[in-house]
């Protein structure tokens, strides 16, 4: 069975059917991720896209730990979904294609492996699908 | 003094003469040149000195700026999931703008395109091959919707900016330039900046708008009387944005513009007229004393096959930066 962990402690409730983002909240102000500290709130799972790219290149490693090298990456989306009510949240998009995504969108949280260690451990990071065409909470792929 | 790479800039510039006045280092960003000459001018203003000198001067290696997220105070795993990086922030942007406003992906290789062609006849600049828009649209992408070409990249330079009290400026030259204004400004809650992991959904003017309400308001001028501008370019979308953060025109009016060729140094408001960053790189700690050189060269008609014809008497220099940063500097003779 592959073992997997979440890349931090903190970041999104794990294990979970129904992962949500950990943010808090203090004052009215609601900060993603947590801010030290302040009462925690976990976000809402649905919202829409504000904005996006994509990233064509393989980021500088460290901090970026993907076991890929610069011939093997795969072009991942990323950008901004709005959370009603809440805040924007900059995620990973698991829609790598920007002339599939559109500003306005429904998206919803997912949690999806990035990475796996030399020991075959998924390393999970939280990232944004589009609603429409996704069911469950795409960590049982 | 600025620079990112020289972690104390004031010891490697002993050979300048070691004299015992006042040495600050600086960085602030891709604001940095801009930070240092605001200083530079704070320090006669307040009668610190009659005569200082702005110095920046950086050499990036290649794939510069890559950091641990937690020296700008982020998690770990912001930069593990390959989300700390500043250059899919102007894609970001870029994305959401032209969206808005209606603008094309042609009006941003038309600026990449203008700034290689005014780096091709610039003979310090760094790129100095044209390109034709169509190719920089070819070009592999970085960032949607930005392209290879549409980016600037980090190199090195060096440059440095002389000012004096304005009463004591003929003692030094015949022809010179004034500082009319010199402003620095940081970003208010809501605005759209880089290394954000998340933002409140009101949004706020970015402080490039900040910076720029206040110079003109300081230099007594408007964005109608300047007739040269040089605005930070970390890509074309963000030259295309600064045009109307600075007060230049209207959100959506760059289409039109660029299709017009009002922005090109026979237009009526010639941007980037050395090429930019685009053209020239960005060393952090000179990139913005460049643009003063850029401006002070216009305004004494010494910038020979890149001079903006009409005797310009006006200029503007701009940058912005992470974390949200931003100078303007308006300059007259």
């Amino acid at each position: 069975m592959t073992t997997r962990v979440p890349v931090a402690e903190g970041v999104f409730t794990w294990p979970s059917d129904q992962p949500r983002l950990i943010g808090s909240e203090r004052d009215g102000v609601i900060s993603f991720p947590a801010e030290p500290g302040a009462p925690q709130r976990l976000l809402g799972t649905r919202g829409t896209l504000w904005s996006f790219t994509n990233q064509q290149f393989r980021p500088p490693s460290p901090p970026y730990d993907g076991n890929d090298t610069a011939e093997t990456f795969v072009p991942y989306a990323l950008g901004y979904v709005e959370l009603p009510g809440e805040l924007l949240v900059q995620a990973r998009l698991t829609e790598p294609d920007p002339a599939k995504l559109r500003i306005g969108q429904p998206m919803e949280l997912v949690v999806v492996p990035y990475t796996v260690r030399d020991d075959g451990t998924e390393v999970l990071t939280y990232a944004f699908a589009p609603a429409d065409d996704t069911t469950g909470d795409g960590s049982n792929d | 003094m600025g620079s990112h790479e020289v972690s104390n800039p004031d010891a490697i510039v002993g050979w300048l003469g070691l004299t015992g006045i006042p040495v600050r280092g600086v960085f602030n960003g891709c604001a940095t040149g801009g930070t240092s000459l605001q200083m530079a001018a704070q320090a006669i203003r307040h009668g610190e000195a009659d005569v200082a000198m702005a110095i920046g001067m950086d050499k990036h290696p290649r794939g510069a700026f890559a950091a641990d997220p937690s020296a700008v105070g982020l998690p770990s795993w912001y930069g593990q999931t390959g989300m700390f990086l500043t250059t899919h922030f102007f894609g970001t942007k870029a994305t959401r703008y032209l969206h808005d406003h209606g603008i094309s992906v042609d009006s941003l290789a038309r600026i990449a395109a203008k700034n290689l062609r005014n780096g091709s006849i610039t003979p310090h600049a760094w790129r100095r091959k044209p390109m034709t828009p169509e190719q920089i649209l070819a070009s592999p992408v970085v960032n949607h919707p930005l392209t290879q070409y549409m980016y600037c990249s980090p190199d090195e330079g060096a440059a440095a900016v002389v000012l004096c009290r304005a009463d004591l400026a003929s003692r030094f030259t015949s022809a010179p330039v004034y500082l009319r204004s010199s402003v620095l400004r940081s970003r208010r809650s809501g605005a759209f900046e880089m290394q954000s992991p998340s933002l409140p959904l009101h949004r706020a003017p970015s402080p490039t708008v900040d910076a720029s309400v206040a110079a003109f308001e300081e230099a007594g001028l408007g964005p109608d009387e300047i007739r040269v501008a040089q605005l930070q370019d970390t890509d074309a979308g963000s030259e295309l944005i600064h045009m109307a953060e600075n007060g230049f025109c209207k959100d959506g009016e760059q289409e039109q513009w660029i299709a017009d060729g009002a922005t090109e140094i026979t237009g009526r408001l010639p941007v980037n007229t050395d090429g930019g960053l685009i053209a020239n790189g960005e060393p952090i700690g000179a990139s913005g004393l460049r643009q003063v050189y850029e401006t002070v060269l216009q305004l004494r008609g010494r910038a020979g096959e890149r001079q903006v014809p009409g005797n310009p008497k006006t200029g503007y220099t701009h940058l912005y930066g992470a974390p949200g940063a931003s100078t303007v500097s308006i300059f007259s003779r």
